[in-house]
């Protein structure tokens, strides 16, 4: 292969990895979620993980750290066949793992969570002196400079992420892995956390690192394995990759074969962006979510937002629908100021939103089709104007037909609805109450084919009859398809708008989200 | 993620095209939430019946209905209203513990009042007491609304301080003793007769009722069970949770101060101390048996009646059998334990890995009262 | 093209949420208490003869030594996030066995106590295991705990028991005198040790840490390696052990087993736990904060006898407002749910 990028990258090809699995297949009731996946970790190397939304990332983690058990392949810890039924035996075999959500407690002090169950004791009870002693060493081992005594929920979560690592490594010292640990972040964040890693991969510990930030993986990492749709996509040396191939490697497709796709999109493109906008977003922000952006979105237009999972996508379209509230920038409806402080302001102005946590944020699993459907214009409503029965299986009916929703009979429960008709229910439930900006989330994201065909039809349909639509999809093909303009989202910045003509082409998409420019 | 049709057809709405054979409509029976508390009754009831034979008879004696039936409506009445504004409450994933204090407040202040005037037996008077008793109730139940709503405090320790406070109020108003009241007016609405029929009775089935009209014909019931079920997905539709939240305490306070009323108004005294003592858990224990699970969302009225008429036969019973009437508690223990046993997912789970997959839709006791909670009466 | 705008500077300057104020917040709610139970007893004793004493003071703990025994077992429970409604129960049963035994059965205090602390022990461990295994929500399995105990009183008699069991009754009038005629009895020891262990056990043990962890953040516990389910039903036995205890002085006390004694007691205990600081979604409190609200309560009834025109149910009333203060306390210090619009 290339030559390695770094002098700190060991040369994989002599040394036993010390962590193999290979053949890795795990099975969930409906989704095949790894079919023969295979990882090499070796001491003192970070690696990355990659890969998309329901790559498998998530699922191969927790069967290497004991969450889960494979249902086939095998798993060999510096050469030795291991299963661990829970983390606890992963850790003792030498696996820790330190998750995005700092998983301590924040009532207990430094130290404690740096060493809790493994306390030093002296005659059976907890020698607090040497806990404080231990603990400081370990900090400084690693040259960090904290107070120990001090509660941990005291301190940044970046400091938190730290103190979680150091407790992995005395742990066991063999593997770590980190879980998105530099999603909530700053730069300088980053870079203490980076230096400690490097300094434990200089140690000899295998890091495996996951992330979504391509500049960190070209930054850290020695070697990258990137999974698709379950599946091994390969094992790439740093140095053989660059932020382009990458990306292609992660979302995968044939990326010549897109283009045609767009092209009703492209034509109408530069006349829906013309005249007054309808929502217009100016130095929005949240911090540790998404940094100040602004956009327009003009009646009948569709605006996709593309980005890797990670980038911000999610959290720029939840501050327009007052899902989150923003920290910083303004919104205007009709060049009017409003503030969107909850969903329920939001909706007073006309914005319709489903989330992508369809089953947590959208739909209620209890209740009917019916129900579900008329919930949101009921809502705006009030509880003491109801919507007339007949009205509601009127409105239902037209809907179910309209969307061709299965099984059409309105008093079904929701709960044994497939997710593509789960989904459009939810979108019958907005288009109800007649948006002028719909914001959908992943609305075609583990749905079937079929399914997915219809909601784009729908959603060129709902622009063509002067719906602004924001679209947010990982995807890249169909953003493409369906958007006028696409915004391009890189490590929660807003990093280029594109007018969606013809010069716009998947390629360059992904260039502008490898590389966060637009060349 | 597939969907037999017989499983929504299930909700036998009028007017819905029903499937004409037998075996459908035994299927809808038999999957019917409201199968199981019914069965349990009519059982508690045959059971009477063995023990003492008169116990269907209802007699008319000057012009006023008698006999057991009638006696477990009666004093059941107070409980069914309370597991009312309780249902209301753990719909909306929260509980109300503050009921029983409630009970004993609004039995006091009416007792006080009518005691307190001249003319005890006008209709004045004990409009007027009921009206204070009512108002007061409004006030508990917007504290206990605010602190769950606005707070964010945990309704079990919001309630649970109204709870303390509570039992004090009443006997402060009471004074420590228990007043006695004569006042023909008031005592109808405990103890008194209407169109042959207890008073309590027809009130208790007119709160029901109206209960039932409001939820399900304004739209009430079902933002409550939308906030109940899934409150994240509730925000992002819109829905003013706090204002609900607040609503369903006041509504619970009231029943509970109607349920006052109506105790005191039967034995003709206000007792700050015992009046609704231990109410509260067997409301709760009325709501969870009526099928209504204590994660919120979906809510039986019916189911509730069924289920305080329950407690109140199970009551009952003990006295006819001579059995120390405390004992019930041991017994409640146990429904209590089974109830939530069976309502608890993973103690479903077990039992049908132990099963095994192929019983998964067997008729078991466990599927029963989780199709209770997936459809609706 | 840098992350600009999230700079060190503005990071500095706008904290975290509960930044900082975590370790604060743990002690101002005690600091609130100790000063409240202060200016009670500075009140008291400028208002009242005779209420400047030092035996006041240990009156309070003579007629709440076994409240501070529930209380200390409570407070394992709340400090996990979880609650226990079966301890007042527990202690009326344990009162109705010893004194049914000792009295009706002839059997001797040696005996009867160690059977009582098992029973008391193995419920409590009993209604952990449901809640961990079955994932209940703990209110309603000790619900069921709390019907069962009392209904369990009635089965061995309806009627107050009264001991005339001559061991039993120079046990509980046994006056341990100090200096000056001062005297505490034997109960109050037996209360003073119980949380002292307690201490040691919360503060200096990797089981007592582990109640912290749990309460902390019960998953991360669980994903730290720590023994999430038997720490779990623990606490609960730890609970029911503390309550049988309780019951057993409550018996000396009152000399009598009775289903209708300790009524509405695991609302004094759980009132106790959170004026002594600790919080009812678990993970932060003292246990010796503990024993300061067991005091604030005898106080308050204490000040309530001193004053002699104030009826006892005045008591009840300043308990639910100081539960009150202290719960909208925690609420504010703890930062408000992020939304609930």
């Amino acid at each position: 292969m290339t030559a390695p990028p770094t002098p700190a990258a060991p040369d994989t090809g002599e040394r036993r990895p010390v962590l193999e699995a290979t053949g890795i297949r795990k099975q969930f009731p409906g989704v095949l979620a790894l079919d023969g996946v295979a990882l090499r970790l070796h001491p003192g190397e970070v690696h990355a993980l990659m890969g998309e939304n329901g790559a498998g990332k998530s699922t191969l983690i927790k069967v290497l750290t004991g969450v889960h058990a494979a249902d086939e392949g095998t798993l060999l810890v510096d050469g030795r066949p291991g299963t661990f039924a829970d983390p606890l035996q992963a850790q003792q075999a030498g696996i820790s793992t330190v998750y995005q959500e700092v998983n301590l407690c924040p009532n207990l002090s430094v130290a404690e969570n740096i060493l809790i169950g493994r306390e030093p004791r002296r005659f059976g009870l907890v020698d607090w002196k040497a806990v404080k002693r231990r603990a400081a060493e370990l900090l400084t081992e690693l040259d960090l400079d904290l107070d120990v005594s001090s509660p941990l929920g005291s301190h940044s979560l970046a400091v938190q992420q730290l103190v979680a690592i150091v407790r992995a490594v005395d742990v066991s010292a063999k593997v770590l892995v980190l879980d998105e640990p530099t999603s909530s972040l700053d730069r300088d964040e980053v870079a203490q956390l980076f230096s400690l890693v490097r300094r434990l991969r200089d140690r000899g510990v295998a890091i495996l690192f996951v992330t979504h930030f391509l500049d960190q993986v070209f930054e850290l990492c020695d070697r990258v394995t990137v999974l698709r749709n379950g599946r091994l996509e390969g094992e790439y040396t740093i140095g053989e990759l660059t932020p382009v191939t990458l990306v292609q490697h992660m979302i995968g497709g044939e990326l010549a074969t897109l283009e045609e796709l767009s092209e009703q999109a492209h034509e109408e493109a530069a006349e829906r962006v013309a005249g007054e906008p309808l929502v217009q977003a100016r130095a929005l922000g949240r911090k540790g979510s998404v940094e100040p952006y602004d956009l327009d979105i003009h009646a009948g237009e569709v605006i996709g937002l593309a980005g890797l999972l990670g980038s911000g996508r999610t959290e720029a379209a939840r501050l327009l629908f007052g899902a989150d509230s923003a920290d910083t920038g303004q919104v205007t409806v009709d060049g009017k100021a409003v503030s969107l402080r909850s969903p329920r302001h939001a909706v007073a102005h006309k914005i319709a939103f489903c989330s992508e946590n369809r089953k947590t944020e959208g739909v209620f699993g209890e209740l009917t089709i019916r129900e579900n459907i008329v919930l949101a214009l009921q809502a705006a409503r009030g509880w003491t104007r109801p919507i007339s029965r007949a009205k509601q299986e009127e409105l239902t009916r037209r809907w179910i037909e309209a969307l061709d929703i299965r099984p059409a009979n309105p008093e079904a429960q929701l709960r044994n609805l497939s997710g593509g008709n789960q989904q459009k229910v939810l979108l019958a439930r907005w288009l109800l109450t007649e948006p002028r900006l719909l914001i959908l989330d992943e609305p075609t994201r583990g749905i079937d084919v079929g399914a997915k065909a219809e909601i784009q039809k729908l959603v060129a349909r709902l622009a063509a009859d002067g719906t602004a639509v924001l679209f947010v999809s990982a995807e890249l093909e169909e953003v493409l398809r369906l958007s006028h303009r696409v915004a391009v989202l890189r490590d929660h910045r807003m990093v280029a708008t594109l007018v969606n003509d013809d010069s716009v082409t998947p390629d360059r998409i992904l260039a502008t989200i490898a590389t966060g420019a637009d060349s | 993620m597939t969907n037999p049709p017989d499983r929504s057809a299930r909700t036998g709405r009028p007017g819905a095209p029903t499937g004409a054979v037998p075996g459908a409509v035994l299927k809808r029976l038999a999957g019917h939430r409201l199968l199981w508390p019914s069965l349990v009754l009519l059982a508690l009831l045959l059971g009477n019946l063995a023990f003492t034979h008169d116990f269907f008879d209802i007699r008319v004696q000057d012009g006023h209905l008698y006999g057991s039936l009638i006696d477990i409506l009666q004093f059941g009445a107070p409980l069914i209203l309370v597991a009312l504004g309780m249902t209301m409450v753990i719909a909306t994933r929260g509980i109300d513990l503050s009921v029983g204090s409630t009970v004993a407040i609004a039995g006091a202040l009416a007792c006080e009042h009518i005691a307190g005037s001249a003319d005890p037996g006008s209709a004045g008077t004990v409009l007027g007491a009921v009206a204070v008793a009512l108002g007061v109730a409004v006030v508990l139940g917007l504290c206990n609304g605010l602190l769950v709503a606005r707070l964010g405090v945990q309704p079990i320790v919001a309630t649970l301080i109204l709870m303390v406070a509570g039992r004090g109020v009443a006997q402060l108003i009471t004074d420590g003793q228990i007043i006695t009241v004569r006042s023909e007016g008031y005592h109808l609405i405990g103890g008194g007769y209407w169109l042959t029929f207890p008073f309590a009775v027809l009130l208790a089935g007119a709160v029901v009722a109206l209960t039932a009209f409001v939820t399900r014909r304004s739209a009430l019931g079902l933002l409550i069970e939308s906030v109940g079920g899934n409150p994240a997905a509730g925000r992002l539709a819109g829905i003013r949770a706090a204002g609900l939240l607040t609503l369903v305490y006041v509504f619970c306070a009231l029943c509970a101060a109607v349920a006052g009323l109506m105790i005191s108004s039967n034995v003709q005294s206000a007792d700050g101390n015992n009046a609704g003592l231990w109410i509260e858990l067997d409301a709760i224990l009325a709501v969870v048996i009526g099928g209504t699970a204590l994660t919120g969302g979906r809510f039986s009225l019916g189911g509730t009646v069924l289920g305080a008429l329950i407690i109140q036969t199970l009551s009952t019973t003990v006295y006819t059998l001579g059995v120390p009437p405390q004992t019930t508690l041991v017994f409640k223990a146990f429904v209590v334990v089974v109830v939530c046993l069976v309502q608890s997912p993973v103690f479903r789970a077990k039992m049908s890995r132990r099963r095994g997959r192929p019983h998964t839709r067997s008729t078991g006791t466990a599927d029963a009262v989780g199709r209770q909670q997936e459809v609706r009466a | 093209m840098s992350t600009g705008f999230a700079t060190k500077a503005s990071r500095l300057t706008r904290p975290r949420p509960g930044a900082g104020s975590r370790g604060a917040s743990t002690r101002i709610p005690l600091l609130v208490t100790a000063v409240l139970l202060v200016a009670m007893f500075t009140a008291g004793s400028l208002r009242y003869d005779g209420f400047f004493s030092t035996q006041v003071v240990l009156n309070l703990l003579i007629d709440n030594a076994f409240l501070l025994v529930v209380a200390v077992g409570a407070t394992f429970v709340i400090l996990t996030g979880g609650i226990d409604l079966s301890v007042g129960s527990v202690v009326a049963l344990s009162t109705m066995i010893t004194a049914s035994l000792v009295e009706h059965h002839g059997w001797s205090l040696g005996a009867v106590i160690p059977l009582v602390l098992t029973i008391g022990a193995a419920g409590g461990a009993l209604m952990g295991w449901i809640i961990h295994t079955f994932e209940i929500q703990p209110f309603i399995v000790t619900l069921a705990g709390m019907f069962l105990a009392r209904g369990l009183c009635y089965t061995i008699s309806t009627e107050s028991i009264t001991i005339d069991d001559p061991a039993t009754v120079s046990i509980a009038q046994t006056r341990l005198y100090g200096s000056g005629g001062l005297f505490v009895s034997v109960s109050v020891v037996i209360a003073l040790v119980v949380l002292l262990l307690a201490f040691v056990v919360l503060h200096h043990t990797r089981f007592g840490r582990g109640v912290y962890a749990l309460g902390g953040n019960e998953a991360s516990a669980r994903l730290m390696g720590l023994p999430v389910g038997p720490t779990k039903i623990a606490v609960y036995a730890v609970s029911g052990l503390c309550s049988a205890l309780g019951g057993v002085l409550m018996t000396f006390y009152m000399l009598s087993g009775y289903a209708l004694h300790a009524m509405g007691m695991e609302l004094d205990a759980i009132a106790a736990t959170v004026i002594g600081g600790t919080l009812l979604t678990g993970g932060s409190g003292f246990v010796l904060g503990t024993a300061l609200g067991v005091l604030v309560l005898g106080m308050i009834q204490t000040v309530i006898n001193f004053q002699g025109t104030l009826s006892s149910w005045w008591t009840r009333i300043v308990i639910g407002g100081l539960l009150l203060v202290f719960i909208v306390l925690q609420r504010l210090m703890t930062g408000r749910r992020a939304e609930t619009d």
